[in-house]
């Protein structure tokens, strides 16, 4: 049977969630909003729906990507994809309490406006149970300074493209040390031209790389925060 | 010589061995150079060429530029690396700090033939301008159309310029036809035109001092 001939509705659930995967990686964004549609009137939980439909389907599209047999069209479309399942989930989530990790304020730095790896890290964090402040692009210090107090943010996510825009990442982490606040955020940086090596210079807890390694990352220091503040 | 910049593009140039200094460069830099070569009666500088298409993936130049360096240097008195930043985070330069070589400095081509400090004042009021060559007007389907996969998903071009408010194209040289090709390109990205004449700028001042 062609994949045009295939009727969602009439699937069982474990073959809809491996369509759905297959639907995702090929970026076909009004099969996923209709297969999210269908999990929740079957009773499934918006949590559920999201994890094992749309965050399991876009980590084989990430790990595709990670080693090249996935190109960054290909991605951008499964991520807008999954962002159709998740306009119908989010409020959904927000109404049925779903567990949430922490909260991220993250935006591309002053000077530069690229914001297609930014989004989606803010993406893949949202659908990891972060709650995301998304500030957009071109942003300076006192615009993060400012998010990060009015949210009460855990985390503070940096996007750069540009070699010549990168630096501003340390300008931001420097005024966060000067107000003597550096150590009450997980700073994570990422962007095309960055390394860990970078990271570590300008006083980064972390460089990540890809969205889904920014995920685990994110969630692993704020694993240890809860640690030390239970220990 | 003729130059095909599909060659360029995938396969680089080969050193024509003459000269005792060797450059090594970007292919996108290729015709420019040799220009520079042939006005200029500089007989001393002999060139070598990467694919211009390390730019698609540009955290492999620096590996591409030091194996350059290995292979050829012992031929020559001297060694130049025709590259900027390009992309790499500071990494080609640290590399090429490590290999004794110099390199172009700045960071990336369309910094230098404008001029590093004239480009960097502009950035404030040019943040939104999505830059071409002459090298790139000619190589826009395959340096940004078909690799954006703008040929097969036409949809995503705002996604990718949505945030872009103008093309300007760097005229390295005066050509109408590629003037043209350069609107047409904005046209097609959704994007206002601006050509901005620059001539070779600083990769003829950093060359001629070789």
């Amino acid at each position: 049977m062609a994949d045009d001939d295939i009727i969602l509705s009439e699937l069982s659930d474990d073959d809809l969630v491996l369509q759905m995967h297959d639907d995702l990686y090929d970026g076909l964004r009004e099969e996923i909003e209709e297969g999210v549609g269908i999990l929740l009137e079957r009773g499934w939980s918006p949590y559920d729906v999201l994890t094992r439909a749309l965050v399991a389907g876009m980590t084989i599209v990430g790990a595709d990507f990670r080693d090249g047999i996935l190109f960054v069209p290909e991605v951008l479309l499964a991520a807008n994809a999954m962002k159709g399942g998740m306009a119908i989930l989010k409020p959904l989530l927000i109404a049925t309490g779903a567990p949430r990790m922490g909260k991220m304020v993250i935006g591309t730095v002053k000077g530069d406006i690229h914001d297609i790896g930014k989004n989606l890290v803010a993406m893949m964090m949202e659908g990891a149970g972060f709650e995301v402040v998304d500030l957009g692009i071109n942003n300076a210090v006192e615009k993060y300074l400012d998010a990060l107090e009015r949210e009460g943010a855990d985390i503070l996510g940096m996007s750069a493209l540009l070699t010549t825009t990168m630096p501003y990442m340390k300008v931001v982490i420097d005024t966060l040390k000067e107000r003597g606040i550096r150590e009450n955020y997980i700073v994570l940086v990422g962007g095309a031209p960055l390394n860990e090596e970078f990271g570590r210079a300008i006083g980064a807890d972390a460089y990540c790389r890809d969205a889904a390694v920014a995920v685990e990352t994110a969630k692993s220091f704020i694993l240890r925060k809860h640690n030390a503040l239970n220990a | 010589m003729t130059l095909s910049d599909a060659e360029l593009s995938e396969a680089g140039l080969s050193p024509a061995h003459q000269g005792r200094v060797l450059l090594i460069a970007c292919g996108a830099l290729a015709r420019e150079i040799l220009a520079l070569k042939a006005a200029n009666g500089w007989d001393h500088l002999d060139l070598t060429c990467l694919p211009a298409n390390l730019h698609l993936r540009p955290e492999r130049i620096t590996e591409a530029v030091s194996t350059a360096v290995a292979e050829h240097r012992a031929d020559y008195d001297g060694v130049f690396v025709v590259y900027a930043d390009c992309g790499t985070g500071g990494q080609l330069a640290a590399r090429c700090a490590e290999l004794g070589v110099e390199m172009v400095a700045g960071p990336h081509c369309y910094a230098f033939y404008e001029g590093n400090d004239v480009f960097a004042a502009k950035a404030e009021d040019e943040f939104r301008a999505f830059y071409l060559t002459d090298f790139l007007v000619r190589q826009f389907d395959a340096f940004v159309w078909r690799p954006m996969g703008l040929d097969r998903y036409p949809s995503l071009r705002d996604t990718y310029f949505g945030n872009y408010d103008r093309l300007i194209y760097q005229a390295q040289t005066d050509d109408p036809a590629l003037d043209a090709a350069a609107r047409d390109a904005a046209e097609r990205l959704g994007l206002a035109y601006e050509r901005r004449f620059t001539g070779y700028g600083e990769l003829a001042t950093t060359l001629a001092r070789l």
